[in-house]
């Protein structure tokens, strides 16, 4: 017999649109080949910046993704009690018309009654514009329960910081060291860079409590106590000064550690930086001596010299940070216990950093000038790069947290040189060159600026004339002065209690906020369906815009149905959430390659259509009629400045097609479609490193737009708007803290990092609750849009609690057995499972794998709904009350980002139960239920 | 034709890295992907959004603890598909002729139209590489993307298998392990590669990297060969404001 | 491995089958005509049945005829074939018998052959299988030919023969049984191997490729109760061979041999359970299971 006949060369698929991924917000392209007008098969776009050809897990299953059964049909209006998933199909001309009847009165009488609030998506500029036009100061999307702790450390301390913002010189470095991450944004990107320094035998370092991901192929792993990161960053910081082992050379040009700080104890700006008239920070000259300000031509700023004026010493920065942390209270045996990591450990690591970063140095020979005006023949980097997400900033220490890792990488020399960590475009930018927050609310009119941005000091804060809360989630308020991305955990709870003030709409796009998204998952379900004493809801009206059958969709009174990310134009903009890696400036967009088979709306199309029926200013012309038809017209003509709109690819200049800089132009998506859905200018190669000070970098990221005007600027090792909130603290200035936070501002808005055990620990009993429970990010889901996918949710169908060896084995566990879970604030029944690569004292389990009954058409008996559960239950959004009657949030108290990571627990062995509990009523589905059977084979 | 040949033109196989898969599971879905909708019969799913989903896979990626003797325990991520043995026994129990061997590159195939799905095949592979699909009734395995590896109709780079393709970290290597010049054979060669139960006399080509030594900084003397880069500049207290003006002069 | 019900019925059937069609095929008994009729009914009604029952197991018997093409590798080829042939040549020679009260003895003879062969080709379907160490053994074809040979001759009303045979075929499962439960531990596969991963500490296996379940464990993974399973094999023992060889003792032997072909039947029902049952197959150690 011989072999058969195989074609080795069928047809692969007639035809490959290409557009961007939105099965998470790494945003990778994809190729979607079509067979009969049908998605067949998704690949990687290997021309793409973000993942150049690779596709991960979800990527590759979006196909089962846009044939979900659980998609929405058409809008939704609430028949049964809220909770219940009763509903009503309706028009989308009656659906507008209803969210028109309840929005205008709002907007001409009381516009911040309107709560507009987004989760997962990627449109913040134009979200954030249309709240801004509604006039509402009540908008954030959810950075402030995901990892705002990172972002606003970065900007503070350096202009910017990893992820969106930066990532490592994947190419150049020798040692890469990993805190605290599972999977992260740059999910795809960050596989491909450890698969690179792999290849290269370069060494990465995992800190982590948990061994497994990135951390299970890291060559060293360090499995340390949640929340004690500070300390570890610091004690490494403690030893490499104790040695000498940083870059002065580097501090001196380009940081604030030459700044003089004002040392009157006396004075009102003591521990704020020396100024000149022009407000320029002030450095002593080696050359000349001379008081001077830091960045004039030939200047070579002083880390050794103090400043004596009036009797009073001013010293630099450098001296109070040396100061600081060569105190032994930092030195490894010090820190030793409370990290979990031997101080011969922590000494080695500290050992290994000096040793690559200063002995091994990389250096390339590009000639570049810096903003002095010196020229530089060489890059010389240092080889050590830091990447860190959640499991540093998700922790009411983390911005702290984050602040000390950044200076540790700044004292090393090792940001935005060969080898460390590099920004992407328009990143570095500094904290001074974001806006400010704005909540001046005008009936009728917009507000006065942008809602979210970067304070200053107590003056930028967002109080209302009689000092309470302007904001509904109490952003940049003394609870939380830095809260750059708002607190979307804090927004229903605030709402239900009336505190600062009641709301009558709350608008909501993307975000489960009644299950995976919230803590305290049941009292927010209650707070959604609790009614006054009149018997109406105490939140009286919720909009909701998702795509799925999700479980929050259970809890709004009108549904407005998004389309799947194949059926719509999205911008991802380099005006909020960029694409762009450390080498270019990218923007991309995604564009309908199918159309919708139901009666569903691209949310953003539907958000300028409502802006034009509430005749919002850009929305609506004078004549009433709308000025965009949808939001593909809104990405090619919507100019934010002249020249600048969401999209800066293939824009009309004086002659022709340019980039950045430009008038719009008409055929604009079709060049994006052209060239794979997305744009990217490349970094020149004397740009590429030392972006902050290299001249070559500034004139290109003006020409492209970024700013204005070259913004050269200084790292940060010390932040001086904390340390002018500290000030308040104190008592000086205007505007001033309530009592109950003076300490706290005092302890934890310290302008140089420090570390402070976890809040919670001051409100719950560490004895009571001994152990630290975590989530982690599994790589195949994503969130709770997983697991309607019929692919993924067969790798992700359950999550057991995983418990270390020592605690398995005192609780007698075996393979099966349930453990009942208790924290201060609730008790969860989950099965269990052994795990040794783990911290003594953590367990964990993956992250929003546990469904609400009869969402997500599923069955009722779905795995993830029976013993599938969710550690939210446990997480309260407040901190146990101390019986002082305050509500205190469960939050950093800097930028108040969500503890999620805080959490206490103990636990007890305890009889299987039917199911994991807590078990709540199922929903109605919206939808039904899916097929028995799948066997997607698309054919021409 | 079930019974093997002689030998094969080529060995065209995977190399596996365990030291740098992440455990990401994006083989696994880039090959249900590409196999449901091109080779033989879609890959089809039971009771998808059931109580007990269950759908055929022709890639797994499972994952192991290593408690080595001293130190922390260890985690490796470890996928697994067809490995197209030399000597394989899932071929020769095929009473149809369906499993066959490819006389020019070793692949390992099965002829879905000749197929009765006994299962015998499966029963015979030691490493689980074989699924019965539950509607097709036909036996689904790893095709090694023999319909993308010549195919034509796709860009030469893209010559390769999906899930060599797609993953991300570049822990998956495809190539010809009876050359050995190619990559594969010298990765191999450069990095201990190893067949899995060698014991069962299946000859696999695909080879797996094990995982690199870990957990460095643990090992005592270690630190010694370290310290000399942490020797402190000073060792009076005030003495780093000193020590900073004199490594300042020397800038 | 799962213990499909269709395979268990059609390799204790046919066996017996196959078996009483040896004892036919050489003339013991020699009975021609209605009584000859009868006893080639219930051979191929057994022998025919359990085929007709493994054809239940099969995805697609309409492509069944392919199954005769691998005879030079595939034991289930070569079983397939000696079936078919074993039947059509013991048809010829059953029409001798039963209608022209002939007894062809070549024939039969090369019928009982035949019908061996096929018992034989059966074992050694399992027999090969080198990942389910429990069966790759020597004792497997020797205790399926007794059990074949021993229920046949209780068929057969061979007293003597069955009283010989049945014991031995006891023997041989207890034998098997206690190799059996060292064999996976002798075949040298383990997790270490399995993964490779032995030489830097012990294997774990930490979480499985799927949460959901799959065709290979539902197919190869089975865990047999150790209880359960010591009382099953007393069961089949006494069943299978020690309750028929005790009615075949005692007096008055044709009144209760129905009863021993009975109880014989049940008892290899249950210990060809555990045949399968209680056979690990190596892929359960990917899945940390055995
Ligand atoms: N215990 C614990 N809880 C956590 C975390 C944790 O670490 N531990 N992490 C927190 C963090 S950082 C985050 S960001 C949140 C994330 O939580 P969420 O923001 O709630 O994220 P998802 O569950 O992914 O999805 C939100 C909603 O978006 C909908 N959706 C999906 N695609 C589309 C679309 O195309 N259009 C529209 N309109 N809707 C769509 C989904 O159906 C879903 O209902 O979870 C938080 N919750
Ligand atoms: N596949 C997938 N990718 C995603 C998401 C998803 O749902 N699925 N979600 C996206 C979103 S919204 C976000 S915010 C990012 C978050 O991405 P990650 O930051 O990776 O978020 P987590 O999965 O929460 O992982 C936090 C990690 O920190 C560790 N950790 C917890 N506490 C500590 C600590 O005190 N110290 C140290 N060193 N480590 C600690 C945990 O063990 C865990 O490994 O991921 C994004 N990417
Ligand atoms: S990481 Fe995966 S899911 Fe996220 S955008 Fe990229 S391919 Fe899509
Ligand atoms: S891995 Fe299994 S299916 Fe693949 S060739 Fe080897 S024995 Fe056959
Ligand atoms: S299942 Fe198909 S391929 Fe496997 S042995 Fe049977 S006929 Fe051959
Ligand atoms: S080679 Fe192709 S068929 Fe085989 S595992 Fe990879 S993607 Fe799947
Ligand atoms: S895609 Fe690569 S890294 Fe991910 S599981 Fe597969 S082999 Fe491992
Ligand atoms: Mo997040």
């Amino acid at each position: 017999m011989t072999q058969p006949h195989l074609d080795t060369s069928p047809p692969v698929s007639d035809e490959i649109r290409k557009t961007t991924c939105y099965m998470c917000a790494c945003r990778c392209g994809i190729n979607v080949h079509m067979k009969g007008g049908k998605v067949a098969y998704i690949e990687g776009n290997r021309d793409h910046p973000v993942n150049k050809g690779v596709l991960c897990a979800k990527g590759s299953a979006g196909i089962m993704q846009v044939n979900a059964p659980s998609r929405l049909r058409a809008p939704l209006k609430r028949v049964g009690p809220r909770g219940s998933g009763q509903f009503e199909e309706i028009s989308w001309d009656e659906a507008l018309t209803l969210a028109t009847s309840w929005l205008k009165p709002l907007r001409d009488t009381a516009p911040e009654k309107l709560a507009f609030f987004t989760g997962r998506d990627q449109s913040q500029s134009f979200t954030g514009w249309w709240a801004q036009q509604f006039g509402t100061p009540n908008f954030a999307a959810h950075g402030g329960f995901c990892s705002v702790n990172m972002a606003a450390a970065g900007i503070y301390t350096m202009g910017g910081a990893f992820w969106e913002f930066g990532q490592p010189d994947w190419d150049h470095t020798k040692l890469f060291i990993l805190f605290g991450v599972a999977e992260d944004h740059d999910s795809n990107p960050i596989k491909m860079g450890i698969g690179r320094i792999k290849a290269r035998g370069a060494r990465v370092v995992g800190v982590n409590p948990i061994r497994s991901g990135y951390n299970a192929v890291a060559d060293d792993w360090l499995g340390i106590t949640p929340g004690t990161d500070g300390l570890l960053i610091l004690s490494l910081v403690h030893e490499l000064l104790r040695a000498g082992k940083i870059d002065l050379d580097y501090l001196a040009r380009y940081t604030n550690a030459p700044v003089l700080v004002n040392g009157d104890p006396k004075s009102p700006e003591h521990g704020l930086f020396l100024r000149d008239e022009a407000g320029k920070p002030l450095v002593i000259d080696r050359v000349t001596g001379k008081l001077t300000p830091f960045d004039q031509p030939g200047v070579r700023p002083d880390l050794a010299a103090s400043h004596r004026h009036a009797g009073v010493t001013h010293r630099p920065v450098m001296h109070l940070l040396a100061e600081r942390y060569l105190d032994p209270q930092y030195a490894p045996e010090a820190v030793a216990e409370r990290t979990g990591i031997s101080a011969a450990k922590i000494r080695a690591l500290a050992a290994e950093i000096a040793h690559t970063a200063f002995d091994d140095p990389v250096i390339l020979h590009r000639e570049w000038t810096d903003f002095r005006g010196e020229t530089h023949q060489t890059m010389v980097g240092r080889p050590v790069a830091f990447h860190a997400m959640r499991g540093i900033s998700a922790h009411s220490n983390g911005f702290q947290t984050a602040r000390a890792l950044h200076v540790l990488q700044i004292l090393l020399g090792a940001v935005e040189t060969p080898g460390g960590m590099r920004f992407k475009p328009p990143y570095p930018k500094p904290a001074t060159a974001h806006p400010k927050p704005h909540c001046k609310v005008t009936p009728g009119a917009p507000l006065d600026g942008p809602h979210l941005g970067y304070v200053q000091g107590p003056d930028d804060l967002c109080l209302r004339d009689d000092g309470s809360p302007a904001r509904i989630d109490k952003a940049f308020t003394w609870d939380n002065p830095m809260s750059a991305h708002g607190l979307m955990h804090m927004v229903i709870s605030n709402a239900h209690a009336g505190d600062p003030y009641r709301i009558d709409t709350l608008f909501m796009y993307m975000a489960n906020m009644s299950w995976n998204s919230s803590m305290n998952t049941g009292g927010v379900m209650q707070m959604l369906t609790d009614t006054d004493e009149n018997g109406d809801y105490v939140i009286p009206r919720i909009i909701y815009s998702d795509a799925y059958s999700s479980e929050m969709v259970a809890y709004a009174d009108l549904i407005l149905p998004d389309t799947t990310y194949l059926e719509r134009h999205d911008c991802i903009s380099l005006l909020d959430r960029p694409i762009a890696e450390a080498d270019g400036a990218a923007d991309a967009i995604r564009w309908p390659v199918i159309e919708p088979d139901r009666d569903v709306r691209g949310f953003q199309s539907v958000l300028l259509d409502l802006g034009a029926r509430l005749g919002l200013p850009g929305m609506a012309q004078p004549d009433g009629s709308p000025t965009y038809a949808d939001y593909a017209d809104y990405m090619v003509n919507h100019q934010r400045k002249p020249g600048i709109g969401p999209l800066a690819g293939w824009r009309t200049g004086d002659k022709g097609l340019t980039h950045g800089r430009g008038g719009p132009n008409a055929a604009q998506l079709d060049q994006y479609i052209a060239n794979g859905g997305f744009f990217v200018a490349h970094v020149p190669e004397d740009a590429a490193y030392f972006k902050p000070w290299n001249r070559a970098y500034q004139d290109w990221a003006v020409g492209m737009g970024f700013y204005d005007s070259p913004q050269p600027y200084l790292f940060q090792l010390y932040v001086e708007p904390l340390r002018r909130f500290q000030l308040a603290a104190e008592g000086h200035g205007s505007r001033q803290p309530p009592d109950h936070l003076r300490e706290r501002i005092k302890t934890t808005l310290d302008p140089l990092p420090v570390w402070y055990a976890a809040l919670e620990d001051g409100h719950a009993d560490p004895e009571a609750f001994p152990i630290h429970a975590l989530t982690q990010r599994p790589m195949a889901m994503y969130h709770s849009w997983g697991t309607q996918n019929a692919w993924l949710r067969q790798i992700h169908g359950v999550n057991p609690l995983y418990v270390p060896t020592a605690l398995w084995r005192q609780h007698g566990f075996a393979d099966g057995d349930w453990a009942q879970v208790t924290s201060a604030h609730g008790v969860i029944t989950v099965p269990v499972a052994h795990m040794a690569a783990l911290n003594a004292n953590t367990v964990w389990t993956w992250n929003a794998i546990g469904k609400r009954k009869g969402a997500w058409a599923l069955d009722q008996k779905a795995p993830e709904a029976e013993k599938g559960f969710l550690l939210n239950h446990l997480i309260h959004e407040l901190l146990p009350p101390r019986g002082d009657g305050l509500r205190w949030s469960n939050s950093d108290p800097v930028t108040g980002q969500a503890a999620w990571f805080d959490l206490r627990v103990r636990i007890e062995k305890v009889a299987a139960p039917l199911r994991s509990q807590p078990a709540y009523p199922p929903i109605t589905s919206p939808v039904g239920q899916g097929p028995a059977t799948l066997a997607w084979k698309v054919e021409t | 034709m079930t019974t093997l040949p002689d030998r094969t033109e080529r060995k065209l196989g995977l190399v596996i890295d365990l030291d740098t898969c992440v455990g990401c599971h994006a083989c696994v879905v880039s090959c249900k992907g590409w196999n449901t909708q091109n080779y033989g019969a879609p890959l089809s799913d039971q009771d998808p959004y059931g109580a007990d989903p269950s759908g055929t896979f022709l890639n797994r990626v499972h994952s192991y603890e290593v408690q080595p003797e001293a130190g922390a325990a260890q985690l490796v991520h470890f996928p697994k598909s067809c490995l197209h043995c030399d000597n394989a026994p899932c071929v020769t129990v095929c009473p149809t002729g369906a499993s066959y061997k490819r006389r020019e590159d070793g692949i390992v195939l099965v002829n879905e139209d000749a197929c009765i799905g006994c299962g015998l095949c499966a029963w015979a592979c030691p490493y689980g590489a074989r699924e019965m699909d539950m509607a097709a009734k036909v036996m689904k395995k790893c095709t090694l993307c023999v319909d993308r590896i010549y195919n034509e109709n796709l860009p030469e780079v893209d010559r390769v298998p999906a899930c060599v393709r797609t993953c991300p970290s570049n822990a998956r290597h495809f190539g010809d392990l009876s050359d050995p010049d190619s990559d594969v054979s010298q990765l191999v060669a450069a990095r201990g590669g190893m067949d899995l139960m060698p014991e069962q006399g299946t000859a696999p080509v695909n080879k797996y990297l094990p995982p690199r030594p870990k957990d460095r900084l643990d090992q005592t003397g270690e630190i010694d060969v370290l310290a000399p880069f942490l020797a402190p500049v000073t060792d009076q207290p005030k003495g780093f404001l000193g020590w900073l003006d004199k490594a300042l002069d020397r800038l | 491995m799962h213990p499909a019900p269709s395979i268990i019925a059609f390799t204790t059937l046919s066996g017996l089958g196959f078996g009483l069609m040896f004892w036919l095929g050489i003339g013991m008994p020699g009975s021609t005509g209605l009584v000859a009729f009868v006893f080639f009914a219930i051979a191929y009604a057994l022998a025919g049945g359990g085929l007709i029952a493994s054809a239940f197991h099969l995805g697609h018997p309409e492509r069944g005829l392919l199954a005769f093409t691998q005879w030079r590798s595939s034991w289930l080829s070569r079983e397939a074939i000696c079936a078919v042939v074993t039947l059509a040549v013991m048809a010829a020679y059953a029409i001798g018998r039963v209608f022209l009260a002939a007894d062809w003895v070549p024939l039969g003879w090369l019928g009982a052959v035949l019908a061996v062969g096929t018992v034989f080709t059966t074992s050694m379907i399992y027999t090969q299988m080198k990942t389910v160490p429990r069966w790759r053994s020597l004792l497997t074809p020797a205790l399926f030919l007794s059990l074949s040979l021993g229920g046949g001759a209780l068929l057969a009303g061979q007293v003597s023969w069955a009283l010989i045979l049945l014991p031995l075929a006891g023997m041989l499962q207890l034998a098997w049984w206690w190799q059996g439960d060292r064999a996976f531990a002798a075949s040298g596969t383990t997790m270490a191997s399995a993964t490779g991963l032995g030489g830097i500490g012990s294997v774990r296996a930490f979480e499985p490729p799927h949460t959901g379940p799959n065709y290979l464990l539902r197919e190869m993974v089975h865990v047999v109760g150790r209880k359960h399973a010591i009382k099953l094999r007393m069961i089949a023992l006494l069943l299978g061979y020690v309750l028929p060889v005790a009615l075949l003792v005692l007096p008055f032997a044709h009144v209760f041999g129905l009863l021993a072909v009975i109880s014989h039947i049940a008892g290899i029902l249950a210990s060809r359970w555990l045949f399968f049952a209680e056979a690990e197959h190596v892929v359960g150690l990917y899945y940390g299971k055995r």
